[in-house]
């Protein structure tokens, strides 16, 4: 049962120094617990290409890579990760360069109004890193975690099985 | 949400004690279902107390059982070469559920922990006992078509949505927790709870008892199991009907079967009398018939669910077929070709 | 030398490498100093009355900035019509926040402003409301009674009412060979765009705004601002280059715009106000929808009799109507027709366009009763709508401007192998698995509405094209490129196409398949007047080759005016620039399309689907396994931008006939599902083989550019196609959509 509080919680001194290592670079925030690692990105330190499609674990929009592993950050709380290696699609490649799914998603048109993007790249790279889908079959089941409401499955399944395969877009 | 305070704990003994010092405290693992709960604001807490430290290896063997880390991931569980080569079942059902991102994430302990999926428990401003004991079920005469048709009280038709504790049934695995009295082991057939008269109660974890381990037998049906999740989509949704069965053949005949529905009722549901039943027959789509129909003998459908009743026979045949060929079995644990 | 015209090139999205890097800014994400954050809170009741709030309460926690309720909201505008939009149906416009009364399930009924989003978020879940509440009405089959005739508007120019009728149907069906009949039921359903709705609010100081806003329509929210708060137009500016999708829920002002901009204006300070997920089902949906279908044809299979009914929701405060029933005469020409639409107002959200609106419902009622008609004459159904071809429009009597369906049949067929299909049901089989082949045809009218483009070329010779029309995330800031890079004989590199601000130019708002018809042709004539000025620059210059030259005479190509006939004869664009004392040269041009001319022809796009299932004989499982959807819409821009929008049309194909469904439970009077994980939109798991074919289609009347939208075409035939295949499986006609898989156990 809801049991409201009838004082509202609200004591600032629960926030705590929280350090991230971002796409490289160390972070000190200081944040309170609630505030999600995803919005932490977001509104601290306007790293927007990590989207919010939903907030609830049910669209893969919001998918960084956390110590190597792709992970949901709207449900993850910044305060969780402290001390963790967070890589975001603004950090994927090297500045001024594009990484190969980055490339391909733009040759096989894999996007079209291009919000659940930056989720499905990343989470295309946690999937090549992990190394369990071999069919396409399995492709397509290991990134079902990832919705796109335009439809472009079938593009970003061409563009991620080209750089499994080895397309020449390094 | 609402704020709250943060702890984080090294060890089981401190986790305990942190939260034995906290009304309204609860331990965080992965979060997956908990931070979706407090944002929907079903869920108050005055802290968290974060268990994810607690963690060494995610899984282990001792004196021929193995041990399941409650605070190793999903995933991390699922892709084990102990779990993948000795128990392949538990493998594929994980697997089966969520996401990868979310495997990533959720533990062990937390599946076991996970709510209902129930419409009207997710709806705060709808009656539902087990959320607000007492206000009524909506689901009962609401729209019922994700919900039990085994198990069911007047009080309560929420169902339990895991896949990986449908496997864990099926092996006959058992739940070690530790709370402030100590130590204390739950055979998985008693964990989870049927609503009766106190819906609101999941489990019979005590509070503040945390899980720290799941025990598996021996024995992991490597040659025959096979898990099948039927749902809406093919993936990313929880099951409507779900079937685990492991099984053991000699001489072309069953030496011991097991099977455990998912997605029916508000734990896993396995029935004696049908796997007694198989004992010893030949393993055939007519055996397999007989036993799916005294599985689902006690089965009520609703309004929107009443066809679970003939999936759930269907699906019972098709798994229990398919486990005779586990190579048959596909990605996302959809029916075999 | 010549220059390879860029239109019909499979160009790359130009904004491809924003949207990879996540560098593409959407409208809650401008990094704005001092941001105040909003979270509204919506009515748990459906109808009713708010009788009080704790807003004073909730307002005392520190960090909480203001409660905006209707108790303390401004003064705002005080006609309907000011709240007003292009896309308003007939009726009297929601307005937030406007009195206690509750009109739906969700209604916004408070703003939160907190120094943080957590903080607002958790007050939000802190206010409550006390009302009185009334019985309310929302459920479709329950209200048929209720159904009247919708009330006209301006909105019936583009959504004509039903042809008139024609003979006699109940006549003609008692004489029929074959009858089909049907019983369709479409529910509710939700755009769920990926991104959020957000609104983020500049306040610039007097009155003056700059706002961030998710949107269809950049002129259609500044005008809403300005007429419902007061302010001079010029004062306010929307921003909206970045959408992600809206697929139709961004053609009006949403309300979340109203809120974030009252709190700023209030407030004097940078407000955002993002929806939540559940929010997202609060501001317009795709009606729920009944039809019943009659069609009778002679034992040639030659239809004689039409009939067909829609009935669909509205709200109680506006009349939304959908294009259901005009389609089946357009199609099949019948000398027996009946088509009749109707509505039941209700207590729930006016709907709102949603992808392929009315067309999607209608053409799976249509298409399904002819798929029956021809499995019961015994005609394969591709013959069978041959036999009924309509080289003509029988429904309004006129020809098509063009019409290349029956291509779109042979292409179609062939690539997909109809040729190996069984009409027999339960005939073809895969292991546990039923196989079924199923067609449908698609058809979508091709409008054209007025719009202004300015072009501007520069001292560095680079054109600038500018039109506030948004890119949805269908190509169009790439397609604009190219047609307007084509005006100039420029390479893409020398172009700009600058778009999403209400800034720029008037363009309508962008749906139904008309944006590229519409801005498309404006920045044609813009495009015409540039070369017109760059002639005369020309022709003006001492010793001048360009001397009595017409347009005609002279070509464009890559920094040049050549003589078509002496390709020799050249001049630089740069050289005409220091001509005109090295000014940039500017035109900006209104396009009013030719109603009376375009009056005298139908004009529409047209399809053909095709589709193979397998449905598991046991367990009911479906997968659409192939498809392949054949188009006929005149002149392809870009068939890499424009593949991508009939797939997805395709996937969405899916979604409606197999997954998506917004669930009501008419008790409390509500939606039960408003969340991603239990609205079942189609995961990688779900696609598999979809092709595509632009079949080759000329069209000199439909538009200066040949081309007709492709937005919707690609959801029209396939849904339709997709069950009659699960009929070719299975046997079973399941008029309901979405398909479950239980009802083939």
């Amino acid at each position: 049962m809801l049991t409201e509080t009838t004082k509202p919680i609200s004591h600032a001194k629960n926030a705590s120094t929280v350090s991230l290592k971002i796409n490289g670079e160390d972070k000190s925030l200081v944040l309170k617990p609630w505030v999600t690692l995803l919005d932490c990105l977001r509104e601290n330190l306007d790293l927007t290409g990590t989207k919010k499609g939903c907030d609830h674990g049910q669209c893969g929009a919001c998918t960084v890579i956390c110590d190597g592993k792709r992970i949901l950050s709207c449900l993850t709380l910044a305060v969780m990760k402290d001390g963790s290696e967070i890589t975001t699609i603004e950090g994927i490649a090297p500045s001024g360069d594009l990484h190969p799914l980055q490339k391909a998603f733009i040759e096989h048109d894999a996007f079209q109004c291009g919000y659940c993007t930056p989720g499905q790249i990343c989470s295309a790279i946690g999937m090549l890193a992990e190394g369990k889908a071999n069919t396409e079959a399995e492709v397509k089941e290991l990134m079902s975690g990832n919705l796109c409401r335009c439809g472009a499955n079938t593009n970003i399944i061409n563009a991620i099985m080209e750089v499994k395969n080895g397309g020449n877009y390094e | 949400m609402n704020d709250f305070d943060f702890y984080k704990s090294e060890s089981i003994a401190d986790a305990v004690e942190k939260i034995s010092n906290h009304t309204d405290s609860r331990f965080i693992a992965g979060g997956t279902n908990l931070i979706d709960l407090l944002k929907y604001n079903l869920l108050r807490v005055s802290s968290l107390v974060d268990v994810n430290s607690i963690k060494n290896q995610s899984v282990t063997e001792k004196d021929g059982l193995v041990l399941l880390n409650a605070f190793a991931t999903n995933a991390e569980t699922a892709y084990h070469p102990i779990i993948e080569q000795r128990y392949p079942l538990l493998s594929k059902a994980i697997l089966a559920g969520a996401s990868a991102q979310i495997r990533n994430m959720a533990t062990n302990g937390g599946n076991l922990l996970q709510r209902t999926r129930c419409y009207y428990f997710y709806d705060a401003n709808t009656p539902c006992n087990k959320r607000e004991p007492g206000s009524g079920c909506s689901a009962i005469n609401g729209y019922n078509r994700n919900l039990a048709i085994l198990g069911t009280s007047e009080h309560c038709i929420a169902i339990f949505p895991s896949d990986m504790c449908v496997a864990l049934s099926a092996l006959n695995a058992t739940v070690c927790v530790t709370g402030s009295e100590g130590e204390r082991r739950i055979p998985f057939s008693a964990f989870h709870r049927l609503p009766d008269d106190t819906p609101e109660l999941d489990n019979n974890l005590l509070p503040n008892e945390l899980i720290t381990s799941i025990e598996l037998p021996a024995k992991g049906f490597e040659k025959n199991y096979s898990y099948l999740k039927l749902r809406d989509r093919n993936s990313y949704a929880f099951a409507l009907v779900s079937v685990a069965t492991a099984m053991e053949l000699e001489n072309d005949t069953i030496k011991e079967i097991r099977i455990a529905l998912g997605g029916v009722a508000s734990k896993p549901w396995r029935v004696q009398e049908a796997e007694d039943f198989l004992q010893e027959k030949a393993p055939t789509r007519e055996n397999f018939s007989l036993a799916a129909e005294i599985i689902l003998q006690d089965a009520k459908g609703f309004e929107f669910n009443t066809f679970k009743i003939e999936l759930a026979k269907r699906a019972i045949i098709r798994n229990c077929l398919m486990a005779l060929n586990p190579s048959s079995q596909l990605p996302g644990a959809q029916p075999s070709a | 030398m010549s220059i390879k015209p860029l239109i019909g090139q499979p160009i790359s999205r130009l904004e491809g490498h924003l949207k990879v890097t996540g560098a593409a800014k959407y409208a809650g994400e401008y990094n704005v100093s001092d941001l105040l954050y909003g979270y509204v809170v919506n009515s748990t009741i459906t109808k009713g009355k708010i009788i009080s709030m704790n807003s004073d309460e909730i307002k005392k926690i520190p960090g909480i900035i203001e409660i905006f309720t209707h108790e303390n909201r401004p003064s705002l505008a005080w006609f309907d019509m000011q709240y007003s939009d292009m896309d308003a149906p007939p009726g009297s416009p929601f307005r937030p926040l406007h009195k206690p009364e509750i009109k739906y399930n969700g209604q916004p009924i408070a703003l939160i402003v907190a120094e943080t989003f957590e903080l607002a978020r958790y007050a939000a879940s802190l206010l409550k409301a006390v009302y009185k509440e009334e019985k309310f009405s929302t459920h479709l089959q329950a209200n048929l009674s209720k159904a009247r005739k919708p009330q006209p508007g301006l909105a019936t120019m583009l959504k004509p009412p039903p042809p008139k009728e024609k003979g006699n149907v109940d006549l003609a069906i008692n004489a029929a060979a074959f009858t089909a009949k049907g019983d369709f039921t479409h529910g509710t359903e939700h755009h769920n765009p990926l991104e959020l709705f957000a609104t983020t609010t500049v306040y610039e100081g007097k009155g003056k705004v700059t706002i961030y806003d998710k949107t269809q329509g950049t002129i259609n929210c500044q005008l809403y601002v300005g007429n419902v708060f007061g302010l001079h137009f010029k004062d306010v500016r929307v921003i909206s280059p970045y959408v992600g999708g809206a697929f139709g829920a961004g053609l009006r002002p949403q309300y979340q715009l109203f809120l974030s901009v009252m709190a700023a204006l209030e407030l004097k300070r940078n407000v955002r106000v993002t929806l939540d997920r559940s929010q997202m089902f609060t501001f317009g949906h795709r009606p729920p929808t009944i039809q019943k279908t009659t069609f009778g044809s002679d034992v040639n299979g030659k239809i004689t009799s039409l009939y067909h009914e829609a009935i669909g929701e509205t709200s109680l405060h506006e009349d939304y109507t959908e294009t259901v029933v005009n389609w089946a005469p357009m199609l099949y020409p019948s000398p027996n027709s009946k088509m009749e639409y109707n509505l039941v107002p209700l207590d729930v959200f006016t709907p709102i366009d949603m992808r392929a609106p009315g067309g999607c419902t209608g053409l799976h009622a249509i298409e399904s009763t002819i798929d029956d008609l021809a499995h019961q004459a015994k005609i394969d159904p591709i013959k069978f709508r041959l036999i009924n071809y309509a080289d003509r429009d029988e429904s309004v009597n006129r020809p098509y401007s063009s019409k290349e369906l029956r291509a779109c049949f042979i292409q179609g067929a062939e690539k997909f192998g109809w040729e190996n299909r069984n009409p027999e049901p339960r005939s073809m089989r895969r292991g546990n698995k039923l196989v079924g082949y199923g067609m449908a045809t698609g058809v979508w009218e091709s409008m054209i509405l007025p719009a202004r483009a300015e072009a501007i070329l520069t001292t560095e010779g680079r054109l600038i094209v500018k039109s506030a029309v948004t890119d949805i995330g269908t190509g169009t800031l790439t397609v604009m490129s190219q047609i307007a890079a084509d005006e100039l004989g420029l390479p893409l590199s020398m172009v700009s196409f600058e778009y999403g601000d209400s800034k720029m130019p008037f363009a309508p708002i962008q749906g139904g398949s008309f944006t590229v018809s519409t801005v498309g042709s404006a920045i044609k004539v813009a495009g015409e007047a540039m070369r017109k000025k760059l002639l005369k620059i020309a022709q003006r210059l001492p010793n001048s080759a360009f001397k009595g030259a017409e347009l005609d005479n002279v070509v464009f190509q890559n920094g040049f005016i050549r003589l078509r006939l002496n390709l020799s004869k050249e001049i630089s664009i740069k050289d005409l620039i220091l001509a005109n004392g090295g000014k940039p040269i500017k035109t900006k041009n209104f396009n009013v399309p030719n109603l009376l001319k375009l009056k005298k022809h139908s004009r529409a796009a047209h399809s053909a689907a095709f589709v193979e299932v397998e449905v598991d004989e046991e367990l009911g499982i479906i997968n659409v396994t192939r498809a392949v959807t054949a188009v006929a819409a005149g002149k392809i821009i870009n068939p890499k931008t424009a593949r991508s929008q009939i797939l997805g049309g395709m996937v969405w194909s899916i979604s409606k006939a197999l997954r998506e469904e917004t669930i009501s439970d008419h008790q409390f009077g509500k939606y039960m599902n408003q969340n991603l994980g239990e609205y079942h939109i189609p995961v990688h798991a779900d696609i598999h083989d979809l092709d595509v074919i632009f079949v080759e289609e000329k069209d000199e009347i439909v538009n200066e550019l040949g081309s007709k939208g492709i937005g919707e075409i690609g959801l029209v035939g396939m849904p339709p196609a997709i069950a009659n295949a699960i009929f070719n499986a299975t046997g079973k006609r399941i008029n309901e959509f979405p398909i479950h898989f239980d009802k083939l156990l």
